[in-house]
């Protein structure tokens, strides 16, 4: 919309001519000045301005819809209005009904706790045919740490629904649903998504997984500020390609030790900055999601998966749509699975701390699950 | 050089000058076809020129002994009207009370807070507490929800809107005023259906639906409130030109205060936060910087006090400093069933 080019817009030709003739060819650089400095520059009146800018405006503007046609649009068009179950009863309760369409779902935890199994099941639950609760389309999946194992995948497809799985040629069929990219750059990366945009709808993708996106940066930059911008493009863009499409977006985030440049406070809370939480910080190993602040605001879903005294937590941290529960779970053949179905809720910051105790539990899980 | 301020084009400005015409008064005494003659211009076009020119002194007072200046108010005139629009609730009383009341209609109010804190929900929560009608103590009005970052979840607006029902219906039978009530029984669908939504994509789209919404909203004249949410996410990448972003910004907040004065709707603005460093650490603070935080008039920051919620008045040209504790609960934001809480002020 932005880039619609300003002569095609049925403005009255003599000033149409004169922003070709400076060089303004799209709304977006017509837009980007002042009404003062176009006058300056096309040298026309105020109120001619005024009404060019306001009709190109009108035109670039987005078309509105009412929350009830909305709503409407959602609950009759698409697969449960709009949700992926995960097939974890309390989760998908929480989720109002699963991981839901059109928006990022991020899932954030220290390494080996479950992210990359939690992205396998749902890459397999989205490729099942509608009768089985599934979105019966492909998946693509972006591998950046090469952790996709198709054994492990079909394992835990077995598992879950062996009357499907059994079936003859059922696992070839699942499988071939699922593509997996291997972009060992940023830049591969970029180029993927430009291409995965142009299929997306052509091919009937249902999912896309990105696992994971901290890993991308990771090699390239020092930590801190050149992180966020790095990614602020793809940010907007996988955004808009969710919306567009109106599939789920799963992403996975790593976890990194908080510096102690990280702000936390206001300037006017900082005459009452409590000694206590000072000393809290050292025991516990404060880890903080990788990619920063800016990050944080653009997910639309956190789920932070963490460990604590040797038990397994996957909580919701981030969620307009539901409470802050937090759901004990285990991995185990079949791929996760929830200890309890009614998770109790966890009120405060709290929510969004990632603990990472016990860890040798989670380090000898992958030789249990595959004997 | 009082010609050069006129809204006029520069060339017409420049013959202008060389014909000798520099003050507002030397146009005053000149007819339009003497005018044309001089600058070599179409009569039209030097009617135009001498009625812009008149204005403009008007404007300025150089006539000299008006007794009102063009568009002025008294302050006695504004306090009135300010009592005749109830403000907007946010369902929270201890966040109405620091607020004077509520969010202000003719104003700007920003609100910002960390990811998580509840901005959208306040957000959706006075997209539906603006439909509340007259007689309950509301405005009865819309709802223009602008999304830019796809955060608005319609099964939460449901939700929000169900118990605001079923709020009203409890309030109003507190009141006995059931007569009215089973005559206007709302359908949460009716209260969705006031809500509308914008979906925008990038800083151009945001600019060009600022530019729109005068028209829009004198086509629609009952909308009562305009929720930016967020207003940052466009403009916090790809911008290598920060002074080019200031003056976006700052042109964009401008139209906001005029479409808020001009149609008596309260604009609310959610901001996300970043990271500053000022004496000598790194503090939270909103993202967009320092020349933003001038444009907004009212600015709210929502925050974590320990394990609870709780707003705090950063700005406000007519309210004090202060804190209230504020939940989001799985029916709406309310407030904490404490009566024993009390205000934080901090100076």
């Amino acid at each position: 919309m932005a880039n619609m080019v300003i002569s095609e817009m049925d403005l009255p030709r003599w000033i149409a001519n004169i922003f070709a003739a400076r060089n303004i060819i799209t709304a977006k650089d017509a837009l980007s000045l002042t009404e003062f400095e176009l006058m300056e520059f096309l040298d026309v009146g105020l109120a001619e301005v005024a009404s060019a800018v306001a009709h190109i405006s009108e035109i670039v503007c987005p078309p509105y819809q009412t929350a009830l046609s909305l709503m409407e649009q959602r609950v009759q068009n698409e697969h449960l209005a709009g949700h992926l179950p995960t097939r974890l009863k309390g989760l998908d309760e929480a989720l109002c009904g699963g991981i839901p369409f059109g928006v990022l779902t991020e899932l954030v935890g220290p390494a080996g706790i479950g992210k990359t199994q939690f992205c396998l099941k749902l890459s397999l639950l989205a490729s099942l045919p509608v009768s089985y609760g599934g979105l019966d389309g492909r998946v693509i999946y972006i591998d950046v740490e090469s952790k996709f194992s198709s054994r492990r995948m079909i394992e835990i497809g077995m598992k879950s629904f062996p009357e499907i799985f059994l079936m003859k040629g059922m696992a070839q069929e699942m499988g071939g649903r699922i593509l997996v990219l291997h972009p060992t750059s940023l830049s591969e990366f970029t180029e993927s998504l430009q291409q995965i945009k142009v299929s997306l709808l052509q091919h009937q993708v249902k999912l896309l997984v990105i696992d994971s996106m901290a890993a991308l940066v990771s090699g390239e930059y020092e930590q801190g500020a050149p992180r966020q911008h790095a990614l602020g493009w793809h940010v907007s863009f996988i955004k808009s390609l969710a919306e567009f499409s109106r599939i789920p977006i799963v992403v996975t985030n790593q976890v990194r030790s908080q510096s102690r440049d990280e702000a936390c406070q206001y300037s006017f809370q900082v005459q009452s900055w409590d000694e206590t939480k000072d000393d809290r910080m050292r025991y516990d190993s404060h880890l903080v999601a990788a990619l920063g602040v800016h990050w944080a605001h653009a997910v639309t879903i956190r789920l932070v998966l963490e460990s604590k005294s040797g038990q397994r937590f996957i909580k919701v941290a981030k969620s307009p749509i539901s409470p802050p529960l937090v759901f004990p779970f285990n991995i185990t053949s079949s791929g996760m699975s929830l200890l309890s179905d009614d998770g109790f809720e966890l009120t405060g910051p709290d929510i969004s701390t990632i603990h990472c105790q016990g860890h040798n539990d989670i380090i000898n899980f992958v030789g249990e699950s595959l004997q | 050089m009082e010609v050069g301020r006129l809204p006029i084009s520069a060339s017409q400005r420049g013959k202008l000058i060389s014909a000798g015409y520099t003050t507002l008064s030397s146009l005053s005494s000149v007819s339009p076809s003497d005018l044309a003659r001089e600058l070599n211009i179409s009569d039209a076009e030097a009617a135009q020129i001498l009625k812009v020119a008149s204005h403009g002194s008007r404007l300025d007072g150089s006539e000299g002994g008006c007794a009102a200046i063009n568009g002025a108010q008294t302050a006695w005139e504004m306090l009135h009207e300010e009592e005749m629009f109830p403000r907007i609730t946010t369902s929270c009383m201890d966040l109405d009370n620091i607020l004077g009341g509520g969010i202000n209609c003719k104003e700007v109010t920003e609100i910002g807070g960390v990811p998580g804190i509840g901005k959208t929900q306040l957000g959706i929560q006075l997209a539906v507490n603006v439909q509340i009608p007259v007689d309950s103590g509301g405005l009865g009005g819309k709802a223009i929800y602008i999304d830019t970052e796809g955060s608005f979840m319609v099964e939460r607006a449901l939700q929000i809107a169900e118990a605001c029902i079923e709020d009203m219906s409890e309030s109003d039978g507190l009141l006995r005023k059931d007569f009215k009530a089973c005559q206007l029984k709302m359908h949460p669908n009716n209260i969705l259906e006031n809500i509308f939504y914008f979906r925008v994509c990038s800083y151009t789209e945001q600019i060009a639906l600022t530019n729109y919404l005068e028209k829009f909203i004198s086509e629609h004249k009952d909308v009562k409130i305009v929720i930016v949410d967020s207003v940052t996410f466009h403009f916090r990448q790809d911008f290598d030109d920060m002074a080019l972003r200031t003056r976006l910004l700052t042109g964009m907040a401008l139209k906001l205060m005029k479409l808020a004065k001009a149609f008596s709707v309260a604009v609310v603005l959610l901001n996300q936060v970043t990271n500053k460093y000022t004496e000598g650490s790194f503090q939270l603070t909103l993202a967009l910087g320092d020349s933003w935080s001038h444009s907004c008039t009212n600015r709210v920051i929502l925050y974590w006090n320990g394990n609870e919620r709780y707003a705090y008045i950063d700005k406000s040209p007519s309210l004090r400093s202060a804190s209230a504790p504020y939940s989001v609960t799985s029916k709406d934001c309310s407030h904490v069933w404490d009566w024993d809480s009390d205000l934080e002020f901090i100076f």
